[in-house]
């Protein structure tokens, strides 16, 4: 793999504005300002960026409970999404989803979804529909290690193995759902190894490794586009805080928590890029910076956004 | 008008619209090379070839998850679930996903997804694979709900269906399968959302579904015989739901009685009952009665079963009863 600095400059940001824009939204939701449920995803950045940076525009995305970074990695717009999560009538939804809903269908993004696991067959039909159309597009699935023993889990890859859909099925094993380890709620280490139950090919990466998701994705993408079906795609990683704003973790300990800041992957990258002579620290700084100030905007433009009005409370049920 | 059998109607319907729209598709189990469990999809496969009449594992949630995905992605999946009681295994795909996505996406979204599955009782084939489980449904903002009686209905209404821009239930009676009517010639639709009477009278109004419309046709000859006349209104979608038609038959007749197959308890005779008497309770000169199955599941010996189904006796006694 060569990056042209621009590509590793433009993969830096999209890390930095996740990271930027979820621990914006720790603190608005501490504040009181956010209703609802909130699902950070701080600590996973690689996987969304490593994966979702490879799309083309014909592809689809279905995300998580835990989806704003797989939003801002597709290029979502900030300001939309804060005006979401803040339940004003200019959010992405009109304030009629919310954090756990967050939807661009005009970037093919599905959806957030409440329902853990649900993505799984909603991203094979829409690979499905890129192969029904020969359109060459793919779809890509995040779920985590804890979606891994749902039935939507099973039937999905089974139906995109013998139909060999382009879709990559991309594990954000997180270690946890919720307070539930992973040792605690499945018999493997690797979800990967669950592959071979499908006769798909299955990879288990460092998902806190910028370069290791992007390779493995690549590989994937390339397979799903020249019509050899799925991969099962697993990146170890973890997120920084609780399963939702609020959440105390006395499922985990302290030392569990500081040794994984120990691989941030957003400072891994800016070490190597640091290295490589990418860029110097001070612009490193002037990213965040800049970054920081994309986001305030964001804030600023939903907390001056109005609130729905009453009558829309019965309006988008139905399409004409 | 030729005749047709309901089988037959629905086959039509699914391969005119499969002839005009490519991005229709069926798909489910044992639809292909099969035909389909009671024969429904016969000469598709031959017709359109495997990769517009797929056969899938026996997986439910992935026969509808990924009908949402590709009707969110601009196809037009016409989903079979072989038995209605299987809508338990893939209701999160219905309910939480296909129904939701588009409200809770602003709008932005939509799921023109055809879920074709069948109910009813009358075939001794039990508890699991008998249900009328259409309130499930109409209980969940988002779904179209339908339920054809007739041929003519269940071709027409079915090509409305899949033209639709809303995930719809159309939900087959397997005893109906094989019964004949009269099915227009040409290409014609049945807008979901009105109602038919499919008997006019003055005495008493009866609200039918599905099969149960056809034990309502069979009570009214009875009753005609003894001076009775009842109208028969058949919604043939209880989502959306023709109300007016309902309430200008009880404004003429001021009696009501509701016929459905499912259990009684919670079913969809209920939200007709409630309505009407919310809306038209001056136009009542009885209270309305409800008809259906008792609260228990189906059961299997053709004694028992005979005893759950409403039946036309039922219908003639609960008309009389109202004086
Ligand atoms: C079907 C379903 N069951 C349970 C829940 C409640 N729930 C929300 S998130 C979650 C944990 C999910 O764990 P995982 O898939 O590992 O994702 P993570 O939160 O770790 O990113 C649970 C149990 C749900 N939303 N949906
Ligand atoms: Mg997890």
């Amino acid at each position: 793999m060569s990056f042209s600095k621009e590509r590793l400059l433009e993969l830096y940001k999209s890390m930095v504005t996740i990271r930027t824009f979820e621990e914006t939204a720790a603190e608005l939701f501490a504040n009181g300002e956010i209703p609802g449920f909130v699902h950070l995803y701080s600590g996973e950045e690689a996987t969304a960026v490593g994966v979702i940076s490879q799309l083309e525009p014909q592809d689809y995305i279905a995300s998580t409970h835990r989806g704003h970074g797989h939003l801002v990695a597709r290029g979502g717009d900030v300001a939309l999404m804060f005006a979401e999560l803040f339940g004003r009538q200019t959010g992405y939804c009109k304030g009629k989803g919310g954090s756990m809903h967050i939807a661009d269908m005009s970037l093919g993004f599905l959806g957030a979804n409440g329902i853990v696991g649900a993505g799984l067959p909603l991203a094979a039909g829409a690979a499905f529909a890129c192969k029904y159309q020969n359109n060459n597009g793919v779809a890509v699935c995040f779920f985590g290690d804890g979606a891994s023993n749902r039935a939507t889990f099973h039937e999905a890859l089974n139906i995109a193995s013998i139909w060999k859909l382009p879709v990559i099925f991309v594990c954000e094993n997180n270690m946890y759902g919720i307070s539930m380890s992973q040792e605690r709620h499945q018999n493997i280490t690797d979800v990967a190894d669950r592959a071979s139950a499908y006769g798909i090919p299955g990879i288990s990466v460092d998902g806190n490794e910028l370069f290791a998701v992007y390779e493995a994705a690549e590989e994937a993408i390339r397979r799903a586009r020249q019509g050899e079906g799925p991969t099962l795609m697993e990146c170890k990683t973890y997120r920084y805080r609780g399963h939702f704003e609020g959440d105390a973790t006395v499922y985990r300990c302290e030392e569990e928590l500081q040794s994984w800041k120990l691989k941030d992957p957003i400072n891994r990258v800016k070490k190597r890029m640091i290295e490589m002579g990418v860029f110097s620290e001070e612009e490193n700084q002037a990213i965040w910076a800049e970054v920081k100030t994309i986001v305030q905007k964001g804030v600023d433009f939903a907390k001056n956004s109005p609130l729905p009005d009453e009558a829309e409370l019965v309006e988008d049920v139905y399409c004409d | 008008m030729p005749e047709m059998t309901y089988s037959e109607a629905i086959n039509a319907a699914l391969r005119e619209e499969m002839q005009r729209d490519p991005k229709v598709y069926i798909l489910g189990e044992d639809v292909g090379i099969f035909g389909g469990c009671f024969g429904v999809t016969k000469g598709l496969f031959e017709e359109f070839g495997p990769g517009r009449v797929i056969d899938t594992p026996i997986s439910e949630t992935a026969i509808i998850g990924t009908s949402v995905g590709a009707a969110a992605a601009g196809l037009r999946p016409v989903p079979e679930i072989m038995f209605m009681d299987f809508m338990a295994v893939c209701l999160d795909e219905v309910f939480n996903q296909a129904a939701k996505m588009r409200y809770m996406f602003g709008g932005r979204a939509k799921i023109p997804m055809t879920v074709r599955t069948v109910c009813g009782a009358g075939f001794g084939a039990a508890a699991q694979h008998s249900q009328s489980l259409e309130a499930w449904f109409t209980h969940i903002p988002g779904l179209k709900v339908v339920m054809p009686s007739t041929p003519a209905d269940a071709k027409g209404l079915l090509i409305s269906a899949i033209r639709d821009n809303n995930p719809v239930m159309f939900i087959e009676h397997k005893v109906l399968y094989g019964t004949s009517g009269p099915v227009p010639e040409g290409e014609y639709t049945i807008p979901l959302g009105k109602a038919d009477i499919k008997r006019e009278g003055k005495d008493v109004t009866i609200v039918a579904t599905s099969m149960m419309v056809h034990k309502a046709l069979a009570a009214a000859e009875t009753l005609a015989a003894e001076g009775i006349e009842v109208e028969i209104v058949d919604p043939r979608t209880i989502l959306p739901l023709d109300k007016d038609t309902i309430l200008q038959s009880v404004a003429k007749t001021g009696k009501l009685v509701i016929v459905e197959e499912a259990v009684k308890f919670g079913g969809f005779g209920g939200e007709i009952a409630a309505i009407v008497t919310e809306e038209a309770f001056d136009l009542l000169d009885a209270p309305i009665k409800r008809i259906g199955a008792p609260f228990v599941p189906v059961p299997f010996s053709p004694v028992l079963e005979n005893a759950y189904i409403p039946s036309a006796g039922s219908i003639v006694n609960t008309v009389k009863s109202l004086g």
